[in-house]
């Protein structure tokens, strides 16, 4: 299978991770994927083929659990990711017009990723953090009690 | 096996220990409504149809998963059970679209059955939120079709592409309510590890997974299913054809989960590869050559004209001026009435097939060191081998069901498989150890794995004295034949050579599988005795999973041989030199016959060169395509006086001839076939033949009635009665007795339960024989002009030359041409790319085909599948032969790759 230009990339750091689990079974793999894509920036299908021939893992299972979770991106990520709630206590208090800002400010819709890879917007079903609502979480940092002007500001603090 | 008590609804039942609720209650005819099980799977308790109230338990639990307990008291049917199997329903009617009446699987769908039985309401079968049938991993594939809206998430096609194929092509993708099967990435399937065997879908309950050729040709309630074998290669699998019978078509092959001997598995060809039985190039009349053009025949034309031409034959140059090609495609009946009329009507021993091509080094070989030329186990027993040693058979390809057995030994059975190969073939992957001889070295390899276990006294001494003789013979050669000499011969370091006889001679049973990289070699008898050298020196023969099994290439070869379409012996192997046996088959066929052996199939076009052999019968084979050295065979086809071909197609060595008759093919036929395991199994009719063609049997019984010689039956299963009269191996042999399963010969007589296997207690000749045999270099090597070495095989999809196989459009798809396989080393030096057209020479001939690069030749080392017309590889291949048993050196010849000038 062609995998275009990700043909390009380097078989390094996986090789790097690999040697760091040796004798690596169907068990290692979660944690395998995670340092693969803390390494790479997501999961490129051509690195997880490779995995797979090194490993004896089969692609199958590999595109399963990478599909499975919520945390594995097969597609390139933004720098930094956007994680704005649209649980039932943010979406009262309006949650739905902080998700919209985000949207116009950036161009992009729910899931996708700037065009300049700065950001990857995201939605999540709760952030467990109701008494801040609305709220978003940008990279591992809160923003509580949002409101769609401070959209913009907040944003900008990220390059 | 520990027999426990349990209670059904309220019946008392016995369970063997390790059977789980399900599995017991179907076993009873006791009906648990499931759609995630398939007895060839590990139980998944996924779909939870299966739900029972197990007595003590608080909550009902999954029967499929439950593991039975003594004393258990299981109710299946309660109110309470059945209200959760209805909701269980409804919920999987959330993601199945009912669309029964325009479904193929209406009729066969345990969905639909149950949807009925719990009276769902009506609501449930509005189509469900989101979309329909939309782009996936089958999309454009001819083969099969996966329909997202009939999908049910059991797993089961995942499972048995894992589990039972282990090619792991399938999986589910995302999660929760978008959960759905693919391959890794999305890649289109023929690009995925798929085979296309075509296991998902007969596993899927629904009709989600289904044949792309077999949509809308019929609902599975109108279409017929007729119980055949299938007609490709030695396994014989059972299979069914499902036939609609307004249109009198083919519409799909299943097989029954549980049948013998491939428990409902099949491949590629099997599932996939009948679309030649309905193709408009089958031959539908008799035509006759005339100025150089075929022209249309009556029957009475064509009869007559071959009946004149072979009476003047013989009576000009002699009975021996005729011969005849038999075929291993055909029935036993079809064989046995072929070599009947050649030799009781023509009068000559003249007779041969194509099995002297693959397996007749086999015959010779392993019938002076056994008694019996053929697999010495069934194929069952490979699954208990503790040690499984391939040699020169790449199992997974050519014979695939076969293949998967030895997978379940090793995958479930824990089995330590040792592969001997040229190439790096898929069942390495499966391997303990995986060594590469240099093609043609095999006996240096063996004998130096004998050096090594007499010298590890390692070898079975009681065993060897009590059921062998010539021992010291073979110990004599054996001294200096160590692994470091067979290093420097083989190329397979010495410690891998110790390693590998260490693992067969320490197991407590060990079976040798081989095929053609054994056989089909100058020293191809010399290959076979060594085998038996080895399984002897072990004591590895004569008991269950522990033997030598020779993989019999075609659906009849071992019945061909065994019915004596063989120039030196009658049915049953006894021998045309013995008079006395020639006695008996004169008084039982009412003619004379000649005690003079015959020729061999290369034999006879040699002799056609020199001039004596002036008319040549073929049915149903194709030497222009499938004999060695092409040129010269398709230079003896033109030159031969009289050439009469019956055949299903106009194929390549039929367009030589002076007659063409149309034959059945085996759907549109009645008889049996003998599978590699010496089963013998019903073909029966499920369609009608295409034009005027007519049964092979009934052809040869008019010709041979036309030169006053009459023959006639009623019906294959009167010839059936014939063989058995006249064939000890096949005298308790019937029609009747093998309705249902086939039976193994030797099967003596009537009462006789038929041989699972050969040469317990004592050897078919007595005493076991080991050969002293010396190690001899292939006919043709390596020079400076020819510097590679070129090796000949199969490959998955394709069988033997393509006449069928390449009428199937899901395998042209997947195959669509022959190939070159180099290894990267040689073909960057040559600066060759794959894909790129190149030109293989040797000293016969030249061929231009695409190459493949790839790690699993050798270096050094070429491989040419040989199914394909356009790049046949035989017109390579050496066409020397084996001094004993004239099998030509297909495995070994010397060749020169050059890149071919691309058109600018």
């Amino acid at each position: 299978m062609d995998f275009g230009k990700e043909g390009s990339l380097s078989i390094e750091p996986l090789d790097k991770i690999l040697a760091s689990v040796p004798n690596a079974g169907f068990g290692d793999l979660i944690p395998i994927l995670q340092k693969i894509q803390a390494a790479y920036g997501y999961l490129p299908p051509s690195v997880l083929m490779a995995a797979s021939s090194r490993t004896g893992i089969t692609a199958s299972r590999i595109y399963g659990v990478a599909t499975f979770y919520e945390q594995f991106h097969l597609e390139p990520h933004g720098r930094h990711t956007i994680k704005c709630c649209r649980g039932t206590a943010c979406h009262v208090r309006g949650g739905r017009n902080i998700i919209r800002a985000i949207s116009r400010t950036l161009g992009v819709e729910e899931s996708e990723t700037t065009e300049d890879m700065r950001f990857t917007f995201e939605t999540v079903a709760c952030l467990g953090t109701c008494f801040l609502a609305p709220v978003m979480m940008v990279n591992n940092d809160y923003y509580g009690h949002m409101t769609s002007n401070k959209v913009k500001d907040i944003l900008e603090r990220y390059s | 096996m520990s027999e426990i008590q349990v209670t059904i609804n309220g019946k008392e039942l016995t369970s063997k220990a390790g059977q789980n609720i399900l599995e017991l209650a179907l076993a009873n005819d006791i009906e648990i409504p499931n759609l995630c099980y398939d007895p060839r799977l590990r139980p998944s308790g996924s779909c939870r149809l299966c739900v029972v109230e197990v007595q003590g338990q608080a909550e009902p639990v999954a029967a499929c998963t439950f593991q039975i307990q003594p004393g258990m008291v299981v109710q299946t049917q309660t109110e309470e059970i059945r209200a959760i199997r209805k909701t269980v329903l409804e919920l999987l009617f959330y993601e199945h679209r009912g669309s029964c009446t325009t479904c193929d699987e209406n009729g066969d769908c345990k969905l639909q059955r149950y949807a009925y039985e719990y009276q769902l309401s009506d609501d449930v079968f509005e189509p469900p939120a989101g979309e329909g049938r939309r782009e996936n991993y089958t999309t454009g594939n001819e083969a099969l079709e996966y329909d997202l809206g009939k999908c049910i998430r059991c797993g089961r096609c995942i499972q048995i592409c894992e589990e039972v194929q282990a090619d792991s092509a399938l999986t589910f993708k995302s999660r929760a309510a978008s959960v759905e099967v693919s391959t890794a990435f999305d890649m289109p399937l023929n690009d995925s590890t798929c085979e296309l065997c075509g296991q998902c879908i007969s596993s899927c309950p629904t009709g989600a997974l289904y044949e792309r050729a077999a949509k809308g040709k019929g609902q599975c309630k109108d279409l017929v299913r007729t119980r055949t074998t299938c007609p490709y290669c030695g396994v014989g699998c059972q299979i069914d054809l499902n036939v609609n019978p307004k249109a009198s078509e083919i519409v799909r092959v299943t097989s029954e989960v549980g049948c013998i001997p491939n428990n409902g598995n099949l491949c590629v060809k099997g599932r996939f590869g009948m679309d030649f039985i309905a193709s408009d190039k089958r031959l539908t009349e008799p035509l006759i050559k005339r100025n150089g053009k075929f022209e249309k025949a009556t029957w009475d034309e064509a009869i007559t004209f071959i009946a004149e031409r072979l009476k003047r034959t013989r009576s000009q140059f002699g009975a021996d001026s005729i011969a005849g090609l038999s075929s291993a495609k055909c029935t036993n009946e079809d064989n046995y009435v072929f070599q009947k009329f050649i030799r009781a009507c023509i009068g000559t021993n003249n007779v041969d097939h194509c099995a002297r091509l693959c397996h007749a080094s086999t015959v010779a070989g392993l019938a002076r060191a056994f008694g019996s030329g053929a697999m010495t186990n069934s194929i069952d027993e490979l699954k208990n081998a503790a040690c499984i040693f391939v040699i020169g058979s790449n199992t997974t390809e050519a014979h695939p069901v076969i293949g998967l057995y030895i997978k379940k030994a090793v995958m479930k059975n824990g089995a330590e498989l040792v592969v001997a190969d040229p190439r790096a073939i898929d069942l390495t992957r499966f391997a303990r150890l995986y060594i590469a001889q240099k093609p043609g070295t095999d006996v240096a390899l063996i004998n130096a794995m004998m050096n090594v276990i007499i010298n590890e006294e390692l070898h079975d001494k009681a065993f060897i004295k009590e059921r062998t003789e010539d021992f010291e013979k073979l110990e004599t050669i054996l001294k200096d034949f160590t692994p470091e000499k067979a290093e420097g011969i083989t190329t397979i370091p010495a410690d891998k050579i110790r390693a590998a006889a260490r693992l067969y001679a320490n197991a407590k049973t060990a079976s040798i599988v081989y095929s053609m990289g054994i056989t089909q070699h100058t020293t191809g008898t010399d290959n076979v005795l060594s085998l038996a050298n080895l399984a002897m020196l072990t004591g590895n023969v004569g008991a269950e999973s522990t033997g030598v099994n020779p993989l019999r290439g075609q659906n009849n070869v071992q019945g061909a041989c065994d019915l004596g379409a063989l120039p030196n012996v009658y049915p049953g192997y006894q021998s045309v030199e013995d008079s006395q046996i020639q006695a008996n088959f004169e008084s039982a066929w009412g003619g004379k016959l000649s005690g003079r052996k015959g020729l061999t199939v290369v034999e006879m076009m040699h002799a056609i060169e020199e001039g004596k052999v002036k008319a040549l019968y073929v049915m149903g084979e194709n030497p222009a395509l499938s004999d060695p050295n092409l040129n010269r065979t398709r230079r003896a086809l033109e030159k031969v006086d009289f050439l009469v071909v019956q055949d299903i197609f106009l194929s390549e060595t039929a367009e030589y001839a002076d007659v063409v008759l149309p034959s059945v093919c085996f759907a549109e036929k009645d008889g049996t076939f003998t599978n590699t395991e010496r089963r013998v199994q019903r073909v029966r009719k499920a369609v009608a033949p295409p034009g005027q063609a007519r049964s092979d049997w009934k052809i040869i019984c008019e010709v041979a009635t036309k030169m006053a010689y009459p023959m006639s039956y009623e019906g294959a299963d009167k010839i059936m009665g014939e063989i058995a009269s006249v064939t000890p191996i096949y005298g308790g042999i019937s029609f009747d007795r093998i309705d249902s399963v086939g039976l193994q010969w030797p099967c003596l007589d009537k009462g006789h339960p038929g041989t699972r296997f050969l040469h317990e207690g004592t050897f078919k000749r007595g005493k076991g024989k080991f050969h002293a045999v010396e190690f001899i270099e292939a006919d043709e090597l390596p020079d400076e002009d020819y510097p590679f070495v070129l090796t000949t095989g199969r490959q998955l999809y394709q069988f033997h030359t393509g006449t069928m196989t390449r009428k199937s459009p899901a395998i042209n798809q997947v195959s669509p041409t022959g190939y070159v396989e180099i290894h990267p080393d040689d073909a960057r030096r040559l600066e060759i790319s794959s894909g790129e057209n190149v030109e293989v020479i040797t000293r016969r001939g030249r061929v231009t085909t695409p190459a493949r690069v790839t790690s699993k030749i050798e270096k050094g080392w070429l491989f040419m599948p040989f199914h394909f017309r356009e790049s046949p590889a035989n017109m390579l291949t050496n066409d020397a032969l084996d001094p004993t048993a004239k099998i030509p050196e297909y495995k070994v010849c010397a060749a020169a790759v050059n890149k071919t000038k691309q058109p600018k």
